[in-house]
């Protein structure tokens, strides 16, 4: 029974060992601040609603080799978003850049908020005009 | 009376075709940035032969196919006789792009099933199927003679994807570059 427990308690130990290669990548604490912000902001293209960073498929892991080999050449973000996005597309980045054809996403809460408020305003008006009445109240009603 | 039920109206009426689109959308078939763009160029060590070096040199100037593909992939098992049928009947060179993969298995795949393609390059680190925008074998690009990419074709290559989807754009092609 002991043994048992050993097993269970080393196997347990095992578990960050199959853990994906986003520990240390890079000596400079703000670099690897910065690996790791790219990494959670990256979309996992084979399992669409993870970012490469929780994701242990090949092909995130070849996504992170190349981001870190990039950050290590000295790149900005905005080089490495432009990498990302000339090869998979803007679905790619969770936050995707704003232009012409990510505009609609950008402005749609706004647009959203903005009929909503349109709605609000109008109903809201036409209750202050209703004659305040208790028959008429419940006639309508 | 009517100015009531307009409103719901007009939003139900901008939303159902929304909706529909977005339905018969595949979702996990992402549209690739490189279409229309000149496909990227690289060389690579050919799966044959390590010491060889191959790449977008081999099919220059010719419309072809790249085929990426790899043993651990089920569904290229799946389109392999179709490729080695196209292969065959000799309308386009094909181009293979062995993708995150092992020398020995791969070489024993193209022994049993046969080898479709002109020449194989070795993509072991995956590095220029980034350069593709490669997510998921077996996806098909389609090469203009001017080295741009026509058309990324995702799942399994057969004769109807061939005659309806890559056809009509190898004459369309064709036909615009003289």
């Amino acid at each position: 029974m002991k043994r048992l427990f050993l097993v269970l308690f080393l196997t347990g130990l095992a578990g960050p060992g199959h853990a994906i290669d986003t520990g240390q990548a890079f000596d400079d604490a703000e670099m690897q601040a910065r690996y790791e912000r790219i990494i959670s902001e990256v979309r996992c293209l084979v399992c669409q609603n993870q970012n490469i960073r929780d994701s242990n498929v090949f092909l995130a892991s070849d996504l992170r080799r190349e981001i870190r080999r990039l950050l290590s050449e000295g790149k900005s973000d905005a080089d490495i978003s432009e990498f990302l996005v000339t090869r998979y597309g803007d679905f790619v980045l969770y936050r995707p850049r704003m232009q012409g054809k990510t505009l609609i996403l950008w402005a749609a809460p706004f647009l959203l908020i903005g009929f909503g408020l349109v709605v609000v305003v109008r109903v809201l008006r036409s209750r202050m005009a209703m004659p305040i009445d208790d028959d008429n109240e419940q006639a309508g009603a | 009376m009517m100015s009531r039920f307009l409103l719901p109206i007009l939003v139900f009426a901008i939303m159902i075709p929304i909706f529909i689109i977005g339905l018969g959308r595949n979702k996990s078939e992402l549209p690739s940035p490189l279409i229309s763009a000149p496909a990227p160029t690289f060389a690579l060590p050919s799966l044959q032969d390590a010491n060889v070096t191959v790449g977008s040199d081999n099919y220059n100037g010719k419309v072809a196919l790249v085929n990426v593909w790899a043993t651990w992939c089920a569904a290229c098992r799946t389109e392999h006789a179709y490729l080695m049928e196209l292969a065959g009947r000799g309308d386009i060179p094909i181009f293979g792009l062995n993708w995150r993969d092992q020398r020995k298995p791969a070489l024993n795949w193209l022994k049993q099933l046969g080898d479709p393609y002109f020449v194989t390059a070795y993509d072991q680190d995956g590095r220029v199927g980034i350069d593709w925008g490669v997510y998921g074998a077996p996806e098909t690009f389609l090469i203009g003679a001017d080295g741009t990419v026509l058309f990324k074709y995702i799942s399994p290559m057969t004769e109807q994807v061939w005659q309806e989807e890559f056809l009509p754009r190898i004459r369309a092609a064709e036909v615009g570059g003289g």
